[in-house]
C-alpha cells in the first residue's frame, strides 16, 4: 500500500475527464506526489531529531516539539494529496454502475457510458466541488495551525517541564518554507483548474440545453 | 510515484521524438536521474548530521546550516529534473489526444481511417508536423528556460560551484564568529561539477534540436513554395484567360473609339 496503489486505483479517472481534467490529473498524480516523494519527504525525515532546545531538562524538547507541531507539515501534505484525489472515485463508480446496468439489461442504455451527460454530469460537478473544498480546507488548516506558511528559525517554548522560556531551534526552516510555498502554489493551481473546468462544463451544457430548446420551439 | 513513473511516461514520448530528443532523454535518465538516485543522494545523505560547528551552544549548528544551505543541492537538482521533464508531458498529452481522435474515427467506421485495428493505432508513430510541431517546439523552449533558470539559481545561491571546507558563521544564537565544517566537501564539489556539466550538455542538445526543427520547418515551407512555381500549367491557364479578357476589353475600347471618331 503506497502511492502506487492510489495511482492504480485512480488510473481510470483520466479516461472519463475533460481536457482540463486531464491536466489536473497530471498535476495531482504526477507532479505533486513526485516532488513530495523525491524531495520533500527527506527534508522532514529527521525533523524531531534535529529539533534542538537550549536546555538539558529531559522531556522539554519532546514537549516543545509536540506543542509547535501537533501534526507535521509533511503528514498534512500527504493527507491533502490523498483526500483531494478521492472525489474522482465518485465518477469512476458512476461509470462502472452505468456499464453494469447495460450488462444487466443486455441492451445499450447510454450513448456511451463514459460520456459526461445526464446523471454523470452532476456526479462530475459534485466531485469538482468536493475537490475544491478539500484543497481549500487543507490550505486554511495549514494557515491556522502554523500561523501562515512561514517556518521560523527560532520558537520560544515555556510548556512544562521546561523550567522557564526556552529557545528552540527548528532544522532547515528555509528549505521547509520553500517547499510549503510550492505546496501552496500547486494547491492554488489545482483550485484554479477545478474552477475553470466547472465553469467550462456549466457553459457547455447550458449552450447545449439552449440550442435544444431553440430547435424544439422552431419545430 | 517516483522516478520510475516518470520514466514510463517519458519513455512513451521517446517514440515520437527526433533523434536528438532521444539522445537528450537517454542523457537525462542515465547521467542525471540515475546518478542522482544511486550516488548523489548518498553523498548528501548525512549532510546535516555531519555538519559540525566549533561550539557547544545549542541551536547554533541548526541556524548556521540553514544560513549556508537555504535549499540543499540534492533537492534543487531533484526539482530541476522534475521541472525539465514536465514539458515533455505536454507532448505526451498531445499524442494521447491524437490517438484518442484516431480511435474514435476508427470506431465510427470512417472511410478516411487507414488503420486495420486498434492495436495499429496504439503502435503508430506520429510525425512531428502541424500542431504537434508547435507543442514539441514549445516543450523544448520551456525545457531550455527551466534548465537555465535552475543553473543560474544554483550559481547565485552558492556563489559558484565549489563546496568550501570551512564556513564562518555568526548568526544568532552563536556567541561569536564560529567555524563550521561541511562534510565531504571534495566529493560534493566533484558531483556538483559533474551535474552542471551534464546540464550544459542537455542545454546544448536542446538548442541543437530547436535549430533542427526550425530548419526543417523553413525548408518544408520553401519546398512548398517552390513546388507551386514548378507547376506552370496551372498558372498558365489563368494567365491565358486574363490575356483573352484584356484583348476583349481593348478590342471593345478600340471599337468605341473608332465609332466616336467616325
Amino acid at each position: 500500500m503506497s502511492w502506487v496503489f492510489l495511482r492504480d486505483l485512480l488510473s481510470g479517472v483520466n479516461k472519463y475527464s475533460t481536457g482540463i481534467g486531464r491536466i489536473w490529473v497530471a498535476v495531482v498524480f504526477l507532479f505533486r506526489p513526485l516532488v513530495y516523494i523525491v524531495a520533500a519527504e527527506n527534508i522532514w525525515k529527521y525533523e524531531h531529531d534535529e529539533f534542538e532546545c537550549n536546555i538539558k531538562q529531559p522531556g522539554c524538547e519532546n514537549v516543545c516539539f509536540d506543542h509547535f507541531f501537533p501534526v507535521s507539515h509533511i503528514r498534512l501534505w500527504a493527507l491533502q494529496i490523498i483526500m483531494v484525489s478521492t472525489p474522482s472515485l465518485l465518477v469512476v463508480f458512476h461509470v462502472a454502475y452505468r456499464k453494469n446496468r447495460e450488462k444487466h439489461h443486455n441492451q445499450k442504455l447510454y450513448r456511451s457510458p463514459g460520456e459526461i451527460d445526464g446523471g454523470l454530469l452532476w456526479t462530475y460537478l459534485i466531485s469538482l466541488i468536493l475537490k475544491t473544498a478539500f484543497e481549500t480546507v487543507f490550505l486554511v488548516l495549514f494557515y491556522k495551525l502554523y500561523n501562515g506558511f512561514k517556518v521560523p528559525r527560532l520558537v520560544k517554548c515555556d510548556v512544562r517541564p521546561c523550567p522557564n522560556t526556552v529557545d528552540c531551534f527548528i532544522s532547515k526552516p528555509t528549505e521547509k518554507m520553500i517547499f510549503l510555498y510550492f505546496l501552496l502554489g500547486t494547491s492554488c493551481l489545482c483550485i484554479a483548474l477545478n474552477l475553470s473546468e466547472f465553469s467550462y462544463l456549466i457553459f457547455k451544457y447550458s449552450i447545449k440545453c439552449y440550442v435544444k430548446r431553440h430547435v424544439k420551439k422552431r419545430q | 510515484m517516483d522516478w520510475g513513473a516518470l520514466h514510463t511516461i517519458l519513455g512513451g514520448v521517446n517514440k515520437h521524438s527526433t533523434s536528438i530528443g532521444k539522445i537528450w532523454l537517454t542523457v537525462l535518465f542515465i547521467f542525471r536521474i540515475m546518478i542522482l538516485v544511486v550516488a548523489a543522494e548518498r553523498v548528501w545523505g548525512d549532510e546535516q548530521d555531519d555538519f559540525i560547528c566549533n561550539t557547544l551552544q545549542p541551536g547554533c549548528k541548526n541556524v548556521c546550516y540553514d544560513h549556508f544551505f537555504p535549499i540543499s543541492h540534492i533537492r534543487l537538482w531533484a526539482l530541476q529534473l522534475i521541472f525539465v521533464s514536465t514539458p515533455a508531458l505536454l507532448v505526451a498529452m498531445h499524442v494521447a489526444y491524437r490517438r484518442h481522435e484516431k480511435k474514435r474515427q476508427f470506431r465510427k467506421g470512417d472511410e478516411k481511417c487507414e488503420f486495420k485495428d486498434i492495436e495499429e493505432i496504439r503502435r503508430q508513430r506520429f510525425r512531428i508536423e502541424g500542431t504537434l510541431w508547435w507543442t514539441y517546439t514549445s516543450s523544448i523552449f520551456f525545457r531550455l528556460v527551466f534548465e537555465a533558470v535552475f543553473m543560474y539559481a544554483f550559481y547565485f545561491m552558492y556563489d559558484g560551484f565549489q563546496m568550501p571546507r570551512l564556513m564562518k558563521c555568526n548568526a544568532w544564537p552563536c556567541p561569536n564568529t564560529v567555524d563550521c565544517f561541511v562534510s565531504r566537501p571534495t566529493e560534493k564539489t566533484v558531483f556538483t561539477i559533474f551535474m552542471i556539466a551534464v546540464s550544459s550538455i542537455c542545454i546544448l542538445l536542446n538548442v541543437a534540436e530547436l535549430c533542427y526543427l526550425l530548419t526543417k520547418f523553413f525548408l518544408r515551407k520553401s519546398r512548398k513554395a517552390g513546388n507551386s512555381k514548378h507547376h506552370p500549367n496551372h498558372e498558365n491557364k489563368e494567365e491565358t484567360k486574363q490575356n483573352e479578357m484584356n484583348e476583349l476589353i481593348s478590342d471593345s475600347c478600340q471599337n468605341t473609339v473608332i465609332g466616336f471618331t467616325s
